[in-house]
């Protein structure tokens, strides 16, 4: 027998009163709750994709769909680039460069993308094999851990891959005749290497001069020359490929970023040379901020709903109140002070907090689930719907800081109830 | 023991009313009866501390309340005054034996199911503990409050006008019960009435 309780029964006694104020502040805090989550996980996301790159070179296009295809893997490819075009970075005394990886994209496996690459991306991913190897020939695969699980994917299973990004389920794709042969299979991390499907650069060349060949009618022949051709290549070996082959674009570390060269050199590139230079903190860093402007709008409107269902937890109780007068009178001559009636209101107050807040987190949680399962195909973007962050603890203290101003003014009039006055009325 | 001496309330409008001097004993009943409007309410406010006086003190059980103010005044109240309105009310969300543990509770005493128990059955009110009081016929409501007002064994039981509602097997039930609660616990009872069925069953009487 204690005040939670009793204002447990009055608020429990007419439950449809406070409803309506629990289902706003609900609202509110779940709204907030989803705008931190998303946002956090978005930047980390962000951060952990970045692997310290400090520039991305490709086709001359628009930086940003370079930047979001190259690193992200998400939307279209500028075009491809000649090997002949970017044999300077691959130079070991390259003044400013320190380290280059090629990507070769535009294939994929049930949604999920292939690309050709060179296996120290990996180390720069800091992505760990789980099983098997890394792959060392054409037509060999590691497929991230998202990517084996979603599909069964085990080692030493082949399949193969479809020409362009397709979703899956499209039934107009394009299948490219040659199997690919799952080698390695990566452990999980925070990274996009979850969602891809890793091979040589130059599978590539062999997947798509099948097409251009002859329209596929010796594929057989051409599948096992290919792989005995590629036998040889280790995939440092790029360099000695014919200079006319073409890759999509090049990751790029610095040997010091900060350096007078590196600031330049991609302004150097793209004035100088056919290739854009895009540097991927700046692009990601204008993203954001398109997204922080959207966010601005939102929490406008989070706003709003606070204050409103701020609003409807004051008006309920002090309905409430008009109705109880005379139970609070009571209670006075029963013993309790004023202090005793304004602690109950203002524990009816924190007790709608509460529930909405509750309420709320769950509310937010479970529409990041539900969002979960849409953008990881979209967006090639991980979301643990169930984490939770320290700010939604501090949110809890705002519910209550809230529920408190809410309930302040009609606790301050119960405990001003006068005895004599509302019971000789009343 | 309740005594009143040279009271009088100003009202908000300036009108001052005076009352009666007034001393009874423990255990002793005694009626307060006047035409209504002639302050019979005001009166047992003020004896009960719900009212400031303009001029006098009130005393219950040897302790002028009006040097109590506040909290300490509520406190008093709950431990040493039992109160039956007109009209029976309860926290409504509350059932009839929570009312009663409430009562207790708030007047910083432990919770004595026993007693609840025993006083309901007195009040032939027996298994209406788990009813809500708004389930209640209005004379089980008002044989309730008497139920609450006694809970706490007060020292002093103020009615107002506790049998209006009541028929009249009923009203005699309700005074015989309120004078043997009353002399069971040494408590005086004063009751305020203009019901002219009481006056000859209450030998004591002050008029206003």
């Amino acid at each position: 027998m204690n005040l939670l309780w009793l204002s447990w029964k009055n608020l429990t006694f007419k439950p449809l009163n406070a409803l309506l104020s629990i289902l706003l502040f609900a609202l509110s805090i779940g709204l907030i709750s989803l705008l931190l989550s998303l946002r956090e996980q978005a930047d980390e996301q962000f951060d952990n994709n970045l692997a310290g790159i400090n520039l991305v070179v490709g086709a001359k296009g628009s930086p940003l769909e370079l930047t979001l295809n190259s690193m992200y893997h998400v939307g279209y490819a500028t075009g491809n680039i000649p090997l002949k075009q970017v044999k300077a970075f691959f130079n070991p005394k390259h003044p400013i460069v320190a380290d280059v990886i090629p990507l070769s994209v535009g294939d994929s496996y049930r949604g999920y993308r292939i690309v050709g690459t060179i296996p120290k991306i990996l180390e720069w991913y800091d992505a760990k094999l789980a099983q098997g190897a890394v792959w060392q020939h054409d037509f060999e695969v590691v497929v991230g851990a998202e990517v084996a699980r979603n599909n069964g994917l085990q080692l030493g299973d082949k399949f193969k891959s479809n020409h362009g990004i397709i979703d899956e389920g499209d039934e107009n794709n394009i299948e490219h005749d040659d199997d690919f042969t799952v080698v390695g299979i990566l452990a999980p991390g925070a990274t996009v290497m979850d969602q891809l499907v890793l091979t040589t650069n130059q599978t590539y060349w062999h997947s798509h001069e099948n097409h251009a060949d002859a329209g596929g009618d010796d594929y057989a022949g051409h599948d096992h020359a290919g792989h005995d051709h590629t036998a040889d290549h280790a995939p440092a070996s790029l360099m000695e490929e014919d200079p006319e082959k073409e890759i999509t674009s090049l990751l790029v570390k610095y040997r010091n970023a900060s350096s007078f060269q590196a600031l330049n050199f991609p302004r150097n590139i793209n004035e100088n040379t056919e290739l854009l230079a895009a540097n991927p903190a700046y692009e990601i860093s204008e993203v954001r901020r398109q997204f922080d402007s959207g966010q601005r709008i939102f929490g406008i409107l989070v706003l709003a709903i606070t204050i409103v269902s701020a609003l409807s937890i004051f008006i309920a109780l002090f309905s409430s109140l008009r109705e109880r007068r005379y139970e609070l009178a009571l209670m006075r001559t029963m013993g309790a002070g004023r202090a005793k009636l304004f602690l109950l209101i203002i524990t009816e107050g924190l007790l709608v907090a509460v529930i909405g807040y509750l309420l709320g987190i769950l509310l937010s949680h479970g529409i990041l689930s539900v969002l979960a399962a849409n953008v990881q195909d979209d967006f090639r973007y991980t979301l643990s719907p169930w984490r939770f962050l320290a700010e939604e603890g501090w949110l809890f203290f705002a519910a209550l800081f809230i529920g408190f101003l809410a309930a302040v003014i009609p606790a301050v009039q119960a405990a001003r109830t006068d005895i004599a006055e509302t019971l000789t009325t009343g | 023991m309740l005594t009143a001496n040279n009271l009088s309330y100003r009202y908000p409008g300036g009108e001052t009313l005076s009352f009666p001097e007034l001393t009874c004993a423990a255990g002793e009943t005694r009626l307060l009866l006047g035409k209504s409007g002639s302050g019979k309410t005001t009166m047992l406010q003020l004896l009960a501390g719900l009212r400031a006086p303009a001029t006098g003190s009130v005393s219950i059980n040897g302790q002028d309340i009006g040097r109590l103010s506040g909290t300490a005044l509520d406190h008093f109240r709950g431990q040493n005054v039992g109160m039956i309105f007109q009209t029976a009310h309860f926290i409504r969300a509350l059932t009839v034996g929570q009312n009663l543990e409430l009562t207790q509770h708030l007047a910083g005493k432990s919770v004595d199911r026993d007693r609840i128990t025993a006083l309901l059955e007195e009040l032939d009110l027996a298994g209406k503990a788990g009813s809500l009081p708004g389930k209640l016929s209005v004379g089980q409501q008002q044989r309730a409050a008497i139920a609450r007002a006694l809970v706490n064994r007060p020292a002093v039981l103020f009615a107002d006008e506790p049998t209006s509602a009541l028929d009249d097997e009923n009203t005699c039930r309700v005074v015989e019960l309120l004078q043997r609660q009353a002399t069971a616990a040494n408590a005086t009872l004063l009751i305020v009435t203009h019901d002219n069925r009481l006056t000859d069953i209450i030998p004591r009487q002050t008029r206003l």
